[in-house]
C-alpha cells in the first residue's frame, strides 16, 4: 500500500516556485544587500535546494519514518548496543523551555536550575562509577575514550614518562584502538583466552615500561565479567600503567560493582545505552568520563561547582552553582560549549526515576533476561563461551553454516521477517559467525519467548527461503559492494534517471 | 520499578529455565566477591512521575531561556526560528528510538534521510561530498584539520587566526598536542580580518583554517586566502554559517577544500550547547578520508533503488587503529531536523532568512551607534553578528543590568581575550582589542520592538566610568 510518491526523494518532489516557510514583511527598514556587501562576497543565486510545500514535507518524512524499525515499534535484541525503552517523560521534561531554549554562552546567574541538575548528575556519575573526577563534555562514547586518553597522555607527560603504547583487547570495540591512535598512542592487541577472557600470559608479555593504558571492556563484549579482574588490576598497576574501562556495558553492573572499585582509573559512560537516552538513528549520544582523583585536574571542561550560600533564606538559594573553567593542567576542551546537555538531562531524569535500589534492579533484570535467552538459545545454537552471562551473550552460527550454508547474516535478515530487529552479527571478531544478543531489562518474558521461537523456527526453515530473506520489507539485500565501489553519495538528475 | 516487566511469577519461571536459584546466584558466579558492592548506591530515592515532573518544572523555571528573555546571544549558537513541522517530525518515535541503520532493510527511512541530508549539504556548500554529520561545529573543525594532515604527509603545520571561534581553537590545541603537528595562530588585522595569515603559509603548511563570517562577525577574503593556500600546496578549511549561504558565496565556489559548520542554526534548539550538529563537506577527491558515517545509493536484489551505509572500510569497526577517525555514534536525529528545516525553507526561504538577519542586524547596529557610550567595532557589513565596544568600560555590569530587564543582550568578550587554560592561553585568546566589548547576534526572530528595547536598556544602563 505504498505509492511511489512516498519514497521519492525531496529533490524529485521539488517543483519550482513551491514554498513552505515564509517570514513575511520586515518590520525594520530593508537594506539593499547588493549595495551593502562586496560583489565578490555574494552569490548570484541562493543554493539549489529543493522547493516544496509544507504538505509535501510532512507526508514525505512521516512516510519515511514508517520504513524504520525502532524501540517504540519493535524489539531490538542487539548485543553491544543496549536498546532499551526510551521513557516518554524524559523527552517531555527535557523539552521544557528552561532546558531546551537555554543559550550556552549566557551568564551563570540565569542557569542556576540547570547547573544544579548538572552538578547533581556529576555526583551521580561519580557514585555509580566509584571515580570522583567527572567531565560531561564528550559528545559520544568514542569521544569520551579519546578525551580520557588525552587525560592519560597529559598525566604521563607531567610525570616525564615516555609511555606511548595503549593495549586493547581483541574483543574490544573498534573505537578503542581508533581512539588510542587519535590520541597519539601506538596500539597493541591483547588476546582473549579460550574462555573469552583476557589472556593473562599475553597481557604480561605486552606490559612494559612503554605501556600507558590498558583499555578493558568489563563485562566484555561476550557478555562475560572478567573473573581475573583483581589480577589484571595488579598486573597493570604494577607495570605503572593505567586501566581504562569502556563503559559500554555498564547496564550490567549498576549497583553490583563499580569500575573504581575493581581497578579502573578512567572510564566513559554511554548515557544513550545505560541511562535510556534514545539512539535517534545513530545519535546523539553523550560520553561523560570519570577518573581517579589524581587525574581530575587534567579533565576537559567546564565542570560545575557549587558554593554554599550562608545567608540563604530558602532551598532555592542554599547553593550557588558555577561553571568552572579548566585549570592550567587541563587538556582544554574536546567540544564547543558544555556538552550534549539534552542527553544528560534525560539521563538525570532516568536516574531520579529509579534511585539507587531501582538501578540495581535494572541490572538484575537485564542479567536475568540475557541468561533466560541464553538458556533457551543454547538448545539450537552453539554458545561458545559460558553457560552464564551478564547482560548479553554471543552465539555462533558456524555449525549452521557448515550443515545448511546459513550464515549469521542470513539469520539476521530472516529474523526481520518475524518482526524483530536483528541481533548484532560478526562482532566480536573472536567468535566465528557471531550472533550477539542483548535483550535489556525492558522486554517482557512473552517477547523474549516469541523471539526465541522465531529464532528456532529459522534454524528449521529451508535454505532458499532464508537466503532470499527478508521477504516482508520494502527492499531486500541491498548491493553493498556496488555502493562502495561506485559510490553515489548525493542525488543528481543523472543518478535519479539511471536507477528509477 | 518504573520500566521493568517481570512479575514474580515471570522471574520464577525464568530462573527455572536458567537453572538458577536466584539472580544473585548468577551475578555472584560472574563477579568476584572482593569487587562486589557491599552497600546500595548512594543516590536520591526513586521518584514517581508526578513528583519528578513537578520538581523538574521548578528547576527549568529557574533558568533564563530564549523564551523568558529576549536573546541577542550568538557566538556559534543562535536563536533562529524553528517551524513546528521540524519538532513534529523529529518527535516521532520511529526516528528518535531507532538505531544506527546497520540493517538497511528496516532502516530505509533513516538512510534516505541521511542521503537527502548529504545532498542538501553539498547543495548548500557547493562541494562534492558530505558525511551524515559529526558531533558539533567545534569538533568537526578539528576533524577537518586531522583529515587534512592525513592527506598531506610530510607537512605538519596548521595555520589559523585569532578570529576563529576561540573554543574551536581550544579543541584543536587539545587534539593536536599528542601528534606531530604545529598549530600557528596568526593575529588578525585591526579590522578583524585574517589576511595576514597569507604571509605565514609555507611549504610545510598542511592546511589553513578560517571562519567566514568570522567570530567577530567580519567577512573574510576567502577566495584570496584559498588561492594562496592552493599555491603553496595547502588545503583550505572554512567554518561557515549555514544561514549565511542564503546570500554569501558557497565555500566550494571560493576554492575551499573542506567546509564545516555548526548545524544548530538549521532547526536545532539551543539546548545549552548540545546536542548539536557538525556539518562537514569536502571535494570529491577527499571522500575516502572523510570521517563519520556516509549513506549511499544502491539497488536491492530485486533492482529497486535503496540506501545503505557505505565506504565503511574507513571506519573504526573495520579498520580499528588504522581508521581515519574514531567517530562512532553521530547526530542523525539532528541531521534529520536540519533536513526537514532546509526542505521547508528551500532556496527562497533561506535567502529570506539571511535577508531578514542582515536587515535587522543593520538596524540594531544603527540604533546602538546613536549612543555616545557605544561604538560598533569593525568596518564591514554584518550578516547577523557584530561587536560593540562599551566606552564606559563596564560590559559585565551592563549585561547584568540588561538581564534584570529580561534581555540576554550580548556576550562579554573580555574573559575571552585572556584565553582558556594556561597551556593553550595564547592559542585560544581573542585579540586584546575586544576587551570591554560584547558580541551581539540579531536573528530573523528579533522584532523591531525588541531591538529598540535592547538599545534603550543598554543606553540607559548605569555606567561605572564616565564617558
Amino acid at each position: 500500500m505504498r505509492n511511489q510518491q512516498s519514497t521519492q526523494l525531496l529533490f524529485e518532489l521539488s517543483r519550482a516556485g513551491r514554498r513552505a516557510h515564509r517570514l513575511g514583511d520586515l518590520d525594520v527598514p530593508s537594506v539593499n544587500v547588493d549595495d551593502l556587501f562586496a560583489t565578490e562576497a555574494l552569490a548570484e543565486t541562493p543554493p539549489p535546494l529543493p522547493e516544496l510545500a509544507e504538505g509535501d514535507v510532512v507526508r514525505h518524512f512521516v512516510c519515511l519514518s514508517t520504513l524504520n524499525m525502532s524501540v517504540d515499534t519493535h524489539f531490538y535484541p542487539l548485543g553491544s548496543c543496549t536498546m532499551k525503552y526510551n521513557p516518554k517523560r524524559n523527552e517531555r521534561i527535557a523539552s521544557l523551555p528552561g532546558f531546551l531554549n537555554v543559550h550556552p554562552l549566557q551568564h551563570e546567574s540565569g542557569l542556576q536550575g540547570l547547573l544544579e541538575l548538572l552538578y547533581e548528575l556529576q555526583g551521580m556519575f561519580a557514585e555509580i562509577s566509584g571515580l570522583p573526577g567527572v567531565s560531561m563534555q564528550p559528545a559520544a562514547g568514542a569521544h569520551g575514550e579519546l578525551a580520557a586518553l588525552l587525560v592519560a597522555a597529559a598525566y604521563f607527560r607531567e610525570q616525564g614518562s615516555e609511555r606511548n603504547v595503549v593495549l586493547t583487547a581483541d574483543s574490544a570495540h573498534g573505537t578503542n584502538p581508533a581512539s588510542a591512535q587519535m590520541a597519539g598512542f601506538k596500539t597493541k592487541t591483547v588476546k582473549s583466552n579460550a574462555n573469552g577472557l583476557v589472556d593473562l600470559e599475553d597481557l604480561k608479555a605486552k606490559l612494559d615500561d612503554k605501556t600507558a593504558v590498558f583499555m578493558l571492556t568489563n563485562p566484555n563484549t561476550l557478555g562475560l565479567f572478567d573473573s581475573q579482574i583483581e589480577e589484571i588490576n595488579q598486573l597493570v598497576h604494577d607495570a605503572g600503567a593505567l586501566i581504562y574501562l569502556d563503559g559500554a556495558n555498564m547496564n550490567a553492573i549498576l549497583g553490583i560493582t563499580r569500575p573504581g572499585d575493581f581497578g579502573a582509573d578512567l572510564m566513559h559512560y554511554n548515557p544513550h545505552k545505560t541511562f535510556s537516552g534514545p539512539h535517534g538513528g545513530g545519535g546523539p549520544g553523550a560520553g561523560p568520563i570519570c577518573v581517579r582523583d589524581f587525574l581530575a585536574k587534567y579533565l576537559p571542561g567546564p565542570i560545575v561547582t557549587r558554593v554554599e550560600n550562608e545567608e540563604a533564606t530558602s532551598d532555592d538559594d542554599r547553593y550557588t552553582y558555577h561553571l568552572t573553567s579548566p585549570s592550567g593542567d587541563s587538556i582544554g576542551r574536546v567540544r564547543s560549549f558544555f556538552g550534549n546537555t539534552g542527553v544528560l538531562v534525560r539521563a538525570y531524569i532516568y536516574l531520579r526515576t529509579y534511585g539507587g535500589d531501582g538501578l540495581r534492579h535494572v541490572s538484575e533484570d537485564a542479567v536475568l533476561g540475557a541468561n533466560y535467552l541464553l538458556s533457551k538459545v543454547k538448545h539450537f545454537l552453539d554458545v561458545p563461551h559460558g553457560n552464564r552471562c551478564m547482560h548479553e551473550f554471543v552465539a555462533s552460527a558456524s555449525r549452521l553454516k557448515k550443515e545448511k550454508h546459513l550464515s549469521a547474516m542470513d539469520i539476521a535478515k530472516r529474523i526481520l521477517d518475524y518482526g524483530f530487529h536483528a541481533p548484532t552479527v560478526y562482532f566480536p571478531l573472536v567468535v566465528d559467525e557471531a550472533v550477539m544478543v542483548e535483550p535489556t531489562e525492558t522486554e517482557s518474558k512473552q517477547t523474549l519467548d516469541a523471539f526465541v521461537e522465531a529464532l528456532f523456527r529459522i534454524t528449521e526453515e529451508g535454505e532458499e527461503l532464508i537466503h532470499d530473506a527478508p521477504h516482508s520489507t520494502r527492499i531486500s539485500r541491498p548491493d553493498d559492494v556496488t555502493a562502495a565501489r561506485r559510490p553515489v553519495l548525493k542525488w543528481t538528475d543523472a543518478a535519479g534517471e539511471s536507477t528509477t | 520499578m518504573s520500566y521493568l516487566f517481570h512479575t514474580d511469577e515471570d522471574r520464577r519461571e525464568m530462573l527455572e529455565s536458567i537453572g538458577a536459584e536466584s539472580i544473585d546466584e548468577i551475578i555472584n558466579d560472574q563477579v568476584p566477591e572482593a569487587v562486589r558492592m557491599k552497600r546500595p548506591l548512594d543516590l536520591p530515592p526513586a521518584c514517581n512521575e508526578l513528583a519528578l515532573t513537578a520538581e523538574m518544572t521548578r528547576l527549568a523555571a529557574r533558568n533564563a531561556s530564549a523564551d523568558s528573555h529576549v536573546c541577542f546571544l550568538g557566538g556559534g549558537a543562535y536563536d533562529h526560528f524553528i517551524p513546528a513541522v521540524v519538532d513534529e517530525i523529529a518527535s516521532r518515535g520511529e526516528y528518535y528510538t531507532s538505531y544506527t541503520p546497520y540493517q538497511a532493510e528496516v532502516s530505509q527511512g533513516n538512510l534516505q534521510v541521511m542521503f537527502e541530508y548529504e545532498t542538501l549539504v553539498t547543495q548548500l556548500t557547493g562541494l562534492g561530498v558530505s558525511n551524515a554529520s559529526l558531533y558539533d561545529g567545534g569538533s568537526a573543525a578539528t576533524e577537518a584539520v586531522l583529515m587534512a594532515l592525513s592527506m598531506q604527509r610530510g607537512r605538519n603545520k596548521v595555520i589559523t587566526t585569532d578570529v576563529v571561534h576561540p573554543q574551536y581553537r581550544d579543541i584543536l590545541v587539545a587534539y593536536l598536542k599528542n601528534i606531530d603537528a604545529e598549530l600557528v595562530v596568526v593575529p588578525s588585522d585591526e579590522n578583524g580580518h585574517s589576511n595576514p595569515m597569507i604571509d605565514a603559509i609555507d611549504d610545510q603548511t598542511a592546511c589553513v583554517l578560517i571562519q567566514h563570517p568570522n567570530f567577530v562577525g567580519q567577512l573574510e577574503s576567502v577566495a584570496e586566502i584559498a588561492a594562496a593556500a592552493k599555491e603553496a600546496g595547502a588545503l583550505t578549511i572554512q567554518v561557515f554559517d549555514p544561514v549565511s549561504l542564503g546570500r554569501l558565496k558557497r565555500p566550494g565556489d571560493m576554492g575551499v577544500d573542506i567546509a564545516i559548520a555548526e548545524g544548530q542554526s538549521l532547526g536545532n534548539p539551543l539546548a545549552y550547547g548540545g546536542p548539536y550538529l557538525g556539518i562537514m563537506a569536502c571535494r570529491d577527491e577527499l571522500v575516502r578520508r572523510l570521517p563519520g558515517r556516509i549513506a549511499g545509493q544502491t539497488t536491492d536484489r530485486r533492482g529497486k533503488r535503496c540506501w545503505v551505509l557505505t565506504l565503511q572500510t574507513r571506519e573504526q569497526h573495520i579498520r580499528r587503529e588504522k581508521a581515519t577517525s574514531n567517530i562512532c555514534s553521530n547526530q542523525t536525529l539532528l541531521a534529520l531536523r536540519a533536513t526537514v528545516h532546509l526542505a521547508l525553507l528551500g532556496p527562497e526561504g533561506l535567502k529570506e532568512t539571511a535577508d531578514h538577519c542582515i536587515a535587522k542586524t543593520a538596524y540594531a547596529k544603527q540604533v546602538i551607534a546613536k549612543s555616545e557610550r557605544f561604538e560598533v567595532v569593525g568596518e564591514g557589513p554584518s550578516l547577523k553578528e557584530f561587536v560593540v565596544r562599551d566606552l564606559g568600560a563596564d560590559v559585565a555590569g551592563l549585561l547584568a543590568h540588561a538581564r534584570d530587564q529580561g534581555l540576554l543582550a550580548g556576550i562579554d568578550m573580555t574573559p575571552m581575550c585572556v584565553g582558556g587554560s594556561e597551556a593553550s592561553e595564547t592559542a585560544v585568546a581573542l585579540p586584546s582589542r575586544y576587551e570591554q566589548c560584547f558580541l551581539v547576534a540579531v536573528t530573523e526572530k528579533r522584532s523591531r520592538v525588541e531591538i529598540d528595547r535592547w538599545a534603550n536598556v543598554l543606553c540607559e544602563a548605569p555606567s561605572m566610568a564616565t564617558v
